[in-house]
């Protein structure tokens, strides 16, 4: 298996080669930048499009230099999140939700994982800064403190030595330095009592390993809501729970982000939990937005063919179907994507200029944005 | 838990058992007999001690007739008497027992003080030059053959420069007492804990760093992150705790070996510990004390593994043995 | 950037085969490849190597009363057991001798070359010898279980717990004992060390045998009625393949400095054959240690050199088979 090559592994095994080499300088030059000391606070401060949004997720692009080639998870994603609101993030596995999310926590994996271009801008007490721009020692600042997250798998996302309680207090300790130490367990059970814990005392005593894995979540959000965050980004928050407790963690959420007044940036891909939950919806398709505006808007119009398979692929109660709908095809490879429109090879609506550039995102009435050559002008 | 520590002892029992049938088989399967072969250049056996021997090893019985009756002997607590020694074989052991660990422990300590920072730092700037360094020495103390190794260290820091004895466990004709006796002793095994210490800091090292790479994979690092702690109080607090876990383990494991000797090193530097004696047995055919080193060394090993496995339960708050 | 892969017509996905992702994982690992040019550097010298030299392994060098110097196989006319004829033993080295010559009188650099024949030959045959028995013994108990697999388990522990150097001692006076002839005694050596060994091979295969068993594929196969022999061989060995490479290659270096050992020690590969292990025994005399470092550092630097390569590469295998380490 090591020498016998055909004449296009040979030439797969040059251009690795290449890739590798061109990966390398790529990436010494986003680490050195990461190493810079004492940033100036002039450098990362930036200012809001709109005021009223919370968060502006302006032309990001994060991209992974893997040995196969460069994987462009993100691809200029542009989300507004205003103040207060709650805004759904959809679409299949892979589609770079995820990466999105952990990109404006500066959590991606390096050094293959980079932010590359873009600008993630965060209105922050003290003025708006740019996340991309800021570094690392600031935005442990503001991780776990003004923005928190709650992961996907409850299971394995607390440290399996260290009991609940220790894990929260650890939280408070590190951004609330107004909580007395003596206070600091009273705080954490109340934290854990807020998120609907019967037993705090005892779960606070626990190990990870002692919980269900709804326990563990509820945990989980109770963590990231000790500090009072500003804004919270839940990344998939029930997908690991079964479905009865799928839904007692959403109406929690829901009802703690009234209390706390933050925003939610919410990343699933089940759209029974997007109309329950948001205000605003995101599509994603292969690191792109497909179509956004206010979850009414996409759910009873929706205008990209990719929006409405989905919804039609959902199964609704009370509704006799032959067969549920499925979308053909598959994502396409984030390291060849092709220089048309991403979905074209999937798409039932085709038409000529399908084959042409890449479709930009553009706005129709209501704010309702969709990135598909049917609404183009001319298009029809 | 303790019903699982007995049912551990209880199949050790039965491998001990396969082992000195192993050993004594070996002793019983040359011709003529081993006795006489390896006593004939043993000046210190007399006639007396060889009549004895074939009757404790029943050398004129069948084979499982003298077996069971050296058998009984040790379930009745005696291994024998040692000829070279002329004491019980038990004696003997739990006195040589503590040479060899004086030798083993400090090594073992310098182990745990080198290996594991230099595994952790190794892991944490993966494929860094420092990685390519530290990974380079551990793989070459894995690779020293001992006895070289004790060579070298002999020839230059014994001849050469003359800073420390070449072997032995005391000067000779200096009737050193007290402190100046225990500094005395403490010069004579700088060398033998360098050897161990040094064979023993490659796996140690690559151990530790693969398992901190491990742990830094794990989803609750990028929860600690996540919760904005600094990088080292992720490093060294939330991936290091997990870390520990396999360490505690195999290091617990180790205790019980320290005990049973190196025979080359301890050979080179002369120091009268377990491995050296057994060697001095196995040249002079002490056969007593052979089985005995021998069952010492094995329920030495098997303890070993034992200790790791219920460490394993205690460190692991997830485990539960059954 | 963007130009370079823009650029890519054939998707390397399809064509790459895992194989390939193997090897440029670990051409890239430089260690690794600092191991493969030792070990190739160490089997030329010790396989080709002996065509070049003007001696044999066993050849003795005298020196006439004239001050001539001749060997055993060159007599030149002399009679070793002549008048005023000296062995020519410790010599210092020199153009004729590179390292000198040993305290019999035999040349040091031969030897050499002939000692990492027999390590070389030893570790490979050893290994060989361990992996057949473990994967065989650890394969049965792991596929079948139950009674066998408890019997098998119970006699790797035994091998586990029982301590190889007296063991080894023992067995070498028993060949003494038999009058076995010194050049039968490197069989003997090679034998024990694969009976003693595949304890460890044995533990890893079960092991994972009893992971993979409970796997899908696995069960899929059994669903469909594959012959046992078949699943194990078509099946289960392919996936246990990655950790028994580095297990033999990591093993090559430890049999290598075992059977040094046992040489040192006068147990292993007999005299006149030529050992690394048994050419370093000679530091045992503090006179050779101190004067005649040419004698037992050469070897003593091979074994380490060697072993090294081995565990470079060895190291190298485990980091490029292991799919988590993507970089």
């Amino acid at each position: 298996m090591f020498f016998n090559k055909t004449a296009e592994q040979k030439e797969a095994a040059k251009k690795m080669k290449e890739i590798v080499k061109s990966n390398k300088a790529i990436i010494k030059k986003f680490e050195d930048e990461k190493k810079r000391k004492n940033v100036p606070a002039s450098e990362y401060q930036t200012a809001m499009k709109n005021p009223d949004n919370i968060l502006e997720i302006d032309n990001l692009h994060t991209y992974f230099y893997t040995d196969m080639g460069v994987v462009r998870s993100v691809n200029g994603v542009n989300i507004e999140i205003p103040q207060g609101k709650t805004v759904a993030l959809v679409g299949e596995s892979g589609c770079g939700k995820s990466v999105t999310s952990m990109s404006v926590m500066k959590l991606i994996m390096g050094p293959s994982g980079q932010i590359t271009n873009g600008a993630i801008r965060y209105n922050r007490a003290s003025g708006p800064i740019d996340i991309v721009k800021t570094p690392i020692s600031e935005m442990q600042h503001i991780r776990g403190n003004e923005i928190s997250m709650i992961f996907q798998e409850p299971m394995t996302s607390l440290n399996p030595v260290f009991r609940i309680g220790a894990q929260i207090e650890e939280a408070i300790m590190l951004h609330r330095p107004d909580v007395p130490k003596s206070d600091l367990k009273a705080q954490t059970i109340k934290m854990l009592e807020l998120v609907g814990i019967a037993r705090a005392e005892g779960v606070y005593a626990s190990f990870p390993h002692e919980l269900s894995g709804g326990m563990r979540q509820r945990v989980m959000i109770a963590m990231s809501l000790c500090c009072n965050p500003k804004m919270i980004i839940a990344d998939e928050p029930t997908t690991a729970l079964d479905v009865t407790i799928q839904a007692q963690v959403l109406e929690l959420l829901r009802d703690l982000k009234d209390k706390i007044d933050a925003s939610i940036l919410l990343i699933t891909h089940d759209l029974g939990v997007v109309a329950e939950m948001a205000d605003y919806v995101v599509v994603m398709y292969a690191g792109r937005v497909a179509e956004q505006g206010t979850a009414h808007e996409v759910f009873l119009n929706p205008k990209h063919p990719y929006t409405i398979g989905l919804i039609k692929s959902k199964p609704v109660v009370n509704q006799l179907v032959e067969r549920l709908y499925s979308i053909p095809g598959a994502v396409p490879n984030p390291v060849n994507l092709p220089n048309h429109c991403y979905f074209k090879d999937r798409c039932d609506k085709c038409i000529a200029a399908c084959n042409g550039a890449i479709p930009e995102l553009k706005t129709l009435e209501g704010g309702h944005k969709v990135a598909c050559h049917l609404y183009t002008q001319g298009g029809h | 838990m303790w019903q699982y520590i007995v049912r551990r002892i209880f199949i050790g029992m039965f491998v001990l058992l396969g082992v000195s049938m192993i050993i004594y088989g070996l002793i019983r399967i040359a011709p003529g007999d081993y006795v006489s072969n390896l006593t004939s250049s043993n000046p210190e056996v007399t006639q007396e001690m060889i009549d004895q021997l074939n009757e404790l090893y029943g050398l004129n019985d069948s084979i499982p007739e003298g077996y069971s009756k050296w058998l009984i002997g040790v379930m009745q607590g005696d291994l024998g008497t040692s000829f070279i020694e002329q004491k019980p074989v038990t004696e003997v052991l739990s006195s040589k027992m503590w040479f060899s660990f004086w030798m083993a422990f400090p090594a073992y300590i310098l182990q745990i003080l080198i290996a594991i920072p230099l595994g952790i730092l190794s892991a944490t700037k993966q494929y860094s030059k420092t990685d390519y360094a530290v990974t380079t020495f551990a793989l070459m103390g894995m690779s020293l053959p001992s006895f070289f190794f004790a060579a070298l260290l002999q020839r230059i820091f014994a001849q050469e420069l003359g800073w420390l004895p070449l072997s032995g466990m005391k000067t000779a004709r200096m009737d050193y007492e007290g402190f100046a006796l225990v500094m005395d002793m403490a010069r004579h095994f700088v060398l033998p804990v360098m050897v161990l210490t040094v064979l023993g800091i490659g796996g140690l090292m690559r151990y530790s760093r693969t398992n901190m790479l491990e742990v830094l994979k794990e989803d609750y690092i990028r929860t600690a992150r996540a919760k904005g702690l600094s990088e080292s109080k992720v490093i060294y607090k939330h991936a290091f705790r997990n870390t520990l876990i396999p360490i505690v383990t195999i290091l617990g494991g180790m205790i019980p070996g320290l005990f049973s000797g190196s025979m080359i090193t301890e050979g080179i530097f002369g120091i009268d510990g377990i491995g050296n004696a057994s060697l001095a047995a196995l040249r002079g055919g002490d056969i007593p004390f052979i089985m005995g080193a021998t069952l010492f060394m094995a329920a030495l090993t098997l303890i070993g593994t034992l200790v790791s496995d219920v460490l394993y339960g205690v460190v692991d708050p997830r485990v539960r043995l059954k | 950037m963007a130009e370079a892969t823009a650029k890519k017509e054939i998707n390397l996905e399809k064509v790459v085969t895992p194989g390939q992702l193997v090897r440029k994982r670990f051409m890239r690992n430089k260690l690794a490849i600092v191991g493969v040019f030792i070990l190739l550097g160490m089997f030329l010298f010790s396989f080709v190597g002996p065509f070049f030299s003007p001696y044999g392994e066993y050849t003795l060098f005298y020196i006439s009363a004239d001050g001539v110097e001749f060997s055993s196989d060159d007599l030149k006319g002399f009679d070793p057991s002549g008048a005023g004829v000296t062995i020519g033993n410790r010599q210092s080295p020199s153009s004729t001798h590179w390292l000198g010559t040993d305290k019999d009188g035999r040349d040091v650099f031969t030897r050499l070359m002939y000692g990492g024949r027999i390590s070389l030959t030893i570790g490979i045959v050893v290994v060989f010898f361990q992996i057949v028995l473990g994967v065989t013994l650890g394969g049965i108990a792991g596929y079948f279980g139950g009674k066998i697999d408890n019997l098998i388990m119970r006699l790797v522990d035994v091998i586990y717990c029982l301590p190889t150097l007296p063991i080894m001692l023992i067995i070498s006076s028993l060949l003494i004992a038999y009058k076995i002839p010194q050049d039968q005694k490197i069989y003997w050596l090679t034998l024990v060390m694969g009976l003693m060994g595949w304890a460890s091979v044995a533990r890893l295969v079960r092991a994972q045998i009893l992971t993979l068993r409970e796997r899908e594929f696995m069960v899929a196969t059994e669903a469909t009625g594959i012959h046992p022999a078949r699943r194990i061989i078509k099946h289960l060995i392919p996936n246990v393949m990655p950790q028994l490479i580095v297990v033999a290659t990591m093993g090559m270096g430890s049999v290598i400095l075992t059977e040094a050992a046992y040489s040192y020690l006068g147990i292993g590969v007999p005299f006149p054959y030529a050992s690394w292990g048994n050419m370093v025994n000679v530091v045992s005399d503090p006179i050779i240690m101190r004067s005649y470092v040419f004698m037992w550092l050469p070897p003593g630097l091979c074994i380490l050199i060697t072993v090294l390569g081995f565990n470079f590469v060895g190291d190298g295998l485990r980091d490029a088979f292991d799919p988590k380490m993507k970089r």
